[in-house]
């Protein structure tokens, strides 16, 4: 497939990189790449403008050096990669991938939005197009086929800059969910022999799972008869809710201690009889302080105002 | 071990199951715990599972069995040292054994034993921690 090299221009390597011959026998992809060897300078120059054109960079962020030396490695990596890639994925390639997805945190961190991100690297396109056509216009199929790989090796490379920041997106989530139920699930001791778990925030099967593996627990570690489960801070029990709660219950009792569930709000009375649940057997007090009282007389304990206060 | 030791204490027999348990000693050891109750006397059963870490369904139902056959011959049976996560495999399963009285430990479970045989002579009804419902300063 040896093309001779169109508008005059020698077959020779341009700048610093330097790369070995084309293993790829597309015939845009190879007029592609040759032209970043040969005009890589050009194509980074309306690159690094079409960039700074745009709106996100008016504001002052980020200055032209900037852009210009995270162009330059950018498009020396998409070249390196379409030096290795065999196949079709030269976005995919992990060099490339892992340049692109620091870049869309960098941006994610200095404030830009995904889109902004995925434009600067989309118009990279109008850049090399720009430059496709001053060099090759007098021959339109190759122009055709250069413009065709060149589509969809940017377009892949704005897509992994969308993956990157949705991946560091739900990085983040996991690792403050994860935080959450830690935080969200503490057994307190109140006194010999009786245990607390104040629920606060909704109630999901993940979260009724943990709070019953962490208080089946400290019932075995501290011995203690009595286990309360405070929902003031639960703003909603539909049936799923009662339902957990009353798995922890049946649980709490298998195990040989006595649950009650105290903190039951007007409204959430209310609503669990209109929706007709049951909680069966289980205690059930309005407030953590009744529960209290009632956990410390069954423990033998007993409160007494003292005289005089 | 092809049978599991029953153990006398007062008038309570005392099974602790430390192996796990398969469909045969479980049969055997319903036979014997019967037999046992009815030969002795005994007015209460107390069932340590504390060293059993692995449940099914046959087991759950074969405590519950015990409690009911227990009951028909006039002994109160209590469970105790369950673990966490036999609890709640028990739980999932569905298996509530609410006819099963529980203890934390073997000593808690020879009280609650206690309580419910004197609450039995002195002929109250059943004895049991019922006294979470009544609450009279509320």
């Amino acid at each position: 497939m040896a093309r001779p090299p169109a508008n005059g221009h020698r077959d020779e390597p341009l700048g610093a990189a330097v790369l070995a011959a084309e293993p790829v026998a597309d015939p845009g992809r190879q007029l592609l790449a040759r032209l970043l060897r040969e005009r890589r300078g050009q194509v980074l120059q309306a690159w690094v403008q079409r960039q700074l054109a745009n709106g996100a960079y008016r504001s002052g962020r980020v200055s032209e050096a900037e852009v210009r030396s995270e162009s330059t490695v950018l498009l020396a990596a998409m070249q390196a990669a379409m030096a290795r890639g065999g196949g079709s994925g030269v976005a995919e390639d992990a060099e490339l991938a892992a340049l692109l997805g620091s870049m869309s945190a960098d941006r994610a961190r200095q404030g830009y939005t995904p889109s902004e991100t995925a434009v600067a690297v989309f118009s990279l396109k109008d850049a090399l197009v720009a430059v496709l056509d001053e060099a090759y216009a007098d021959d339109l199929a190759v122009l055709a086929d250069a413009v065709r790989a060149m589509n969809a090796i940017v377009d892949g490379m704005g897509l992994q800059t969308f993956e990157a920041y949705t991946a560091g997106r739900e990085a983040v989530l996991k690792s403050q969910q994860l935080s959450l139920l830690e935080l969200s699930t503490p057994v307190v001791k109140l006194w010999d022999g009786i245990v607390a778990v104040p629920l606060i925030g909704t109630l999901d099967s993940g979260r009724s799972q943990t709070v019953m593996e962490n208080l089946l627990q400290a019932i075995v570690d501290t011995g203690s008869q009595i286990a309360i489960i405070d929902i003031t801070g639960v703003p909603m029990v539909d049936t799923l809710v009662a339902q957990h709660l009353l798995k922890t219950a049946a649980a709490t009792r298998l195990m040989g201690a006595d649950c009650i569930i105290s903190g039951i709000r007007p409204q959430i009375a209310q609503t669990m009889v209109h929706l007709g649940v049951e909680l069966g057997t289980v205690v059930t007090k309005a407030t953590l302080a009744d529960a209290f009282k009632v956990a410390l007389r069954r423990v033998g304990a007993d409160l007494s105002a003292v005289a005089g206060r | 071990m092809d049978r599991i030791p029953i153990l006398k204490l007062g008038d309570s027999l005392l099974v602790t199951i430390q192996v796990d348990i398969t469909d045969r000693l479980a049969g055997r050891l319903q036979d014997d715990l019967m037999e046992r109750i009815v030969a002795t006397g005994a007015r209460g059963v107390v069932i340590d599972i504390s060293a059993l870490d692995l449940v099914d369904s046959f087991m759950g139902r074969m405590l519950a069995g015990i409690a009911d056959m227990s009951r028909i011959l006039d002994a109160e049976t209590v469970v105790v040292g369950m673990r966490p996560v036999v609890a709640i495999t028990l739980v999932e399963l569905g298996l509530t054994l609410p006819g099963v009285r529980t203890a934390l430990s073997l000593e808690q479970g020879m009280a609650t034993l206690d309580r419910v045989l004197a609450a039995a002579r002195t002929g109250g009804d059943s004895g049991d921690a019922d006294d979470l419902t009544d609450n009279p300063g509320n």
